[in-house]
């Protein structure tokens, strides 16, 4: 596929570089809001438009972002999106305003979209950038629904509301907090393996080489002592 | 006083802010391979936290209430949080060499954990005085603190443990703090 078509970006974000099973992005939210597929879906959508929206109107400003403050202008950029988004919510969808609750306005600091905006959207023509913001959003999306998906599933015996598996069968920490971490590591494991046998790389620590906040990093390490961040 | 400690302990330990809140994920996994950097993140986290509540908090109740804009805490949070790493990196390196040396690497990873922020919005949501504020910040990051260590602890015992190819590094890594959320389920019987 011919690089930064829009088909091509699209791919790129859901299979080849997924935030959440490949790149081990913005786990916070992934962790924190999957109880539920229903919330899964809720929060990649929130997510996505913010992701598109910032993509959008960052790679428009690249050329009038100054190097140096580009970080502090991003973040107003995506803050602002995120609080639109926020408002929007609360005003025709109070209910899934309510389950997502805190992590809403955390999506300022979820790192896909910071990361997206300095690898991606700073460097790249617009038509480009917003679909690299879709695709990446359409990635997390699909992932923590499948985590949401499994969580309800076993945890809860529903999926989306309807009930698969009778209550007495359920294993209720998986919906609890130590569920999640469970959960990813078991379908991190699984992604590993299926590399393994292709012969590529495993999934390691070294989440933050994506991150795009890494020049932070290499700073810091720079600086002397120990790396913070392993890369 | 007593409401004073309770917030404290619930913080602290019942409601972790990484095990139960999810908050701050990223240093939790990625600064936690051993004890020493783990212990500077730490400390690091629990300056920039109980400031920051400080400052937001006088923010939230001087200009933001009194203008009525509080529909801009999230902007006007991220950026105070910001500027405000910014300037202890720079008066710690004037005046306390000492402490920047230890500290100074972390600072700048930690306008980026969401924990802060997380704070900052929290203590808005549940309507905390100043004093309230300051300690429900302190606290918190004292949990992030206790709980990125002893994840340190653990995985310096088990780096050269035989585990499954599949599971090394990430995969264990969460299997672990997933353990741990469940022991630190054993303080909510404290409140």
């Amino acid at each position: 596929m011919k690089p930064n078509t829009p088909l091509e970006r699209i791919y790129n974000g859901i299979i080849k570089e997924n935030p959440t099973f490949v790149l081990l992005l913005g786990m916070c939210p992934t962790l924190a809001i999957t109880t539920s597929a229903s919330n899964g879906i809720g929060m990649g959508l929130t997510t996505t438009v913010v992701l598109i929206f910032s993509n959008l109107f960052i790679s428009l400003l690249r050329k009038i972002i100054p190097d140096k403050v580009r970080i502090p202008a991003f973040i107003v950029i995506v803050a602002s999106f995120v609080t639109i988004v926020q408002l929007l919510l609360e005003a025709y969808i109070p209910s899934l305003n309510e389950s997502l609750g805190i992590y809403i306005p955390l999506i300022v600091v979820n790192c896909i979209i910071l990361g997206r905006a300095e690898a991606y959207a700073y460097k790249n023509t617009v038509i480009a950038s917003v679909f690299d913001g879709f695709g990446m959003g359409i990635g997390f999306t699909i992932a923590i629904t499948i985590l949401g998906a499994i969580r309800e599933l076993l945890g809860a015996g529903c999926i989306f509301g309807y009930r698969l598996i009778p209550e007495d069968y359920n294993i209720t920490i998986l919906v609890l907090a130590p569920g999640a971490f469970f959960v990813l590591a078991c379908l991190v494991a699984i992604m590993n393996k299926v590399k393994m046998k292709k012969g590529k790389p495993t999934i390691d620590t070294d989440a933050c080489k994506s991150c795009g906040l890494c020049d932070h990093c290499l700073v810091a390490s720079e600086k002397g002592g120990d790396r913070p961040c392993s890369r | 006083m007593q409401s004073l400690i309770l917030i404290a302990i619930g913080s602290a330990f019942v409601n972790n802010v990484v095990l139960s809140q999810f908050l701050g994920l990223c240093p939790f996994l990625g600064v936690s391979k051993k004890i020493n950097t783990a212990a500077g993140m730490g400390v690091a986290v629990i300056f920039v936290i109980t400031l920051s509540s400080m400052v937001t908090w006088v923010i939230n109740r001087f200009v933001l209430i009194s203008l009525g804009l509080t529909y801009l805490q999230t902007i006007v949070f991220i950026l105070v949080i910001a500027c405000l790493v910014q300037i202890v990196e720079t008066v710690l390196k004037k005046f306390s060499p000492a402490l920047y040396k230890a500290l100074g690497v972390y600072l700048p990873l930690i306008t980026t954990n969401c924990a802060v922020l997380g704070v900052a919005l929290t203590n808005v949501q549940s309507d905390y005085n100043f004093i309230t504020s300051t300690v429900n910040g302190f606290s918190i990051a004292v949990g992030f603190t206790v709980a990125i260590i002893i994840l340190a602890g653990i995985r310096e015992k088990t780096e050269k443990n035989d585990i499954p190819k599949p599971f090394r590094g990430m995969p264990i890594t969460l299997t672990t703090a997933g353990l741990m959320a469940i022991a630190f389920f054993g303080f909510s019987g404290l409140i």
